[in-house]
């Protein structure tokens, strides 16, 4: 009996409004699921040549990483706001302000990772006969892995989190729920679809670690041993300075005016790839 | 683009700034929330992070808070980016704290929005003092609590400062969702647009609560780059960037900002 009064009680966990709404949490759920994923592939298409274009013209390297850094303080709300006029009332407001948000994590990431390559790798492959396009695909790339997959994974969390807030153009997935559930004061609901979107946050982050792990065999091998190496490791362009200033090491990608974003790089993007192996491999350099 | 010429007419409307629901009212509650969560935030954060990133006078260098603080600082960061902002914001409101209105759970909500980038990057601040200048302090004889005051809290002044402007910028950002739950701010002008279907509104309240944060973020790097005397000289001798050595990091505990809008 109890179960069932749970829902006119208004408790905060209830049984009986998950077996009731199932069908609605599933859809909402789905939803979800489809506007990150939807958002991060994008990004990760987009961000991969854009990447690569800030790379080989240098002097752009200052200019999209700026641009992606006011792209990062315009607020969620704002954003959708911004995009409702290009859009309509549609999920690709969603989708299209997810990308932009992902773009500013993954190209930095992914620049970081092209930069972190070992000249000497790239000199070796050259060595053996690789044109551009096999030295990027087979050498540059596999290396920057890490660092990238840290990148995708911060910006599919981010980015599960964020979804929510679509909710205000009627495309939040979960926060759809959340929304409805507040203005109909309807507890159940909404502490569901918040543990929901929490644990769909982390079991993506594990899945695209699995990834990474199954991408990237060859640093699991190196991980044991890796560790009393990586002290010695000659430093590279950024990796000179100690940290009185420790302002530019520590710049998350909200910080605009520091000078000089082209020293950045390196340094800018281990913020992102905290407590990733991607931090690992970059500082293996 | 027409939304965005209309957008313009909107702003550059006068009535539309004057009155109780006007931006300026608007303006104040957002600069009020965002102030609000921000002092209870550092109030919070700031002695905690030094405490977790001090380095105690007998240990040999790492000492017990420091393990703790790196493990702290790297798991509230990745903590802090899977909460949504909004369903905390959400779920306060339902909670008996929501009950008195919606500042209290706004401020709570933003407060735990901000803690994150304050205590990661205070922490790797104090932790990451230069341990030369540490181990000199400690061979002229100050006691531990000397050592956090006069050495390790102006070393980390830089990072402190700048984990309070990446908090307040995103709490900035963030303060906008109290309009979600009924709360004032500049938010308020987003949602009542969408309410009336005034695409105009809406696009200017989005540009406005854009503006405002990039002229906080301006300000705030003004603010640091003032209130850290010698910073430029030390960062144009720093050769490659001030940055931190990445060997120093075995935990990847590092100031990490979330996404400004985090929600």
């Amino acid at each position: 009996m109890s179960a069932s009064n749970c829902l006119t009680a208004n408790a905060w966990i209830c049984g009986e409004y998950l077996r009731t709404r199932r069908e609605e949490l599933v859809d909402a759920t789905l939803q979800h699921i489809a506007i990150t994923g939807t958002a991060v592939v994008l990004a990760v298409l987009l961000a991969f040549p854009l990447a690569l274009l800030a790379r080989r013209y240098r002097r752009l390297t200052g200019t999209v990483l700026t641009l992606t850094t006011v792209v990062y303080t315009i607020p969620t709300l704002a954003m959708y706001a911004l995009l409702l006029p290009v859009f309509g009332l549609s999920a690709s407001v969603v989708v299209c302000g997810l990308v932009l948000y992902s773009l500013t994590i993954l190209v930095r990431n992914m620049l970081a990772g092209l930069d972190g390559v070992p000249e000497d790798a790239r000199e070796a492959a050259r060595g053996m006969g690789f044109g551009p396009g096999r030295l990027l695909f087979r050498v540059e790339l596999p290396l920057a892995l890490p660092a990238l997959m840290a990148g995708v994974r911060i910006a599919t969390v981010s980015a599960v989190s964020l979804t929510t807030v679509g909710a205000i153009v009627g495309n939040g997935g979960l926060g759809n729920l959340i929304y409805s559930g507040m203005d109909s004061l309807f507890k159940a609901q909404v502490l569901t679809a918040s543990v929901l979107c929490v644990v769909l946050a982390v079991v993506a982050d594990v899945l695209l670690l699995v990834l990474q792990r199954a991408l990237t065999p060859w640093a699991r091998a190196r991980d044991g041993g890796g560790r009393g190496r990586r002290r010695g490791g000659a430093p590279g362009p950024g990796d000179g300075g100690h940290p009185p200033d420790g302002g530019a090491g520590a710049v998350p990608p909200g910080s605009g005016g520091d000078t000089d974003p082209l020293a950045k790089p390196a340094g800018d993007d281990r913020p992102i790839a905290a407590g990733a192996p991607g931090a690992r491999q970059e500082a293996d350099r | 683009m027409n939304a965005f010429l209309d957008a313009w007419t909107w702003l550059t409307t006068a009535e539309h700034w004057a009155g109780p629901g006007g931006i300026w009212t608007r303006l104040g509650e957002h600069l009020y929330l965002t102030g609000v969560s921000m002092v209870i935030a550092c109030l919070l954060t700031l002695p905690l992070a030094l405490w977790l990133g001090h380095t105690p006078v007998a240990s040999g260098g790492g000492g017990r808070g420091k393990r703790l603080g790196s493990a702290v600082a790297v798991n509230i960061t990745n903590a802090g980016r899977a909460v949504p902002t909004f369903a905390v914001l959400v779920v306060l409101m339902l909670t008996p704290l929501g009950e008195g209105g919606v500042t209290t759970p706004t401020v709570i909500a933003l407060v735990l929005f901000a803690l994150p980038p304050l205590l990661t990057n205070a922490y790797v601040g104090a932790a990451e003092a230069d341990p030369d200048v540490v181990e000199a302090a400690r061979g002229m004889g100050m006691s531990s609590r000397q050592l956090m005051l006069r050495i390790e809290l102006p070393l980390a002044f830089p990072m402190i400062m700048t984990g309070i402007r990446t908090a307040t910028v995103q709490v900035v950002a963030t303060a906008t969702l109290a309009a979600l739950v009924g709360g004032g701010g500049l938010g308020r002008i987003i949602t009542a647009g969408f309410a009336n279907q005034n695409t105009a509104q809406v696009v200017a309240g989005a540009v406005l609560v854009a503006a405002l944060a990039l002229v906080v973020e301006g300000v705030l790097v003004g603010a640091q780059r003032l209130l850290t005397p010698g910073r430029r000289a030390r960062v144009r001798g720093g050769g490659g960037g001030g940055e931190l050595p990445p060997e120093e990091r075995e935990d990847g505990a590092r100031a990490v900002g979330a996404p400004a809008g985090a929600a």
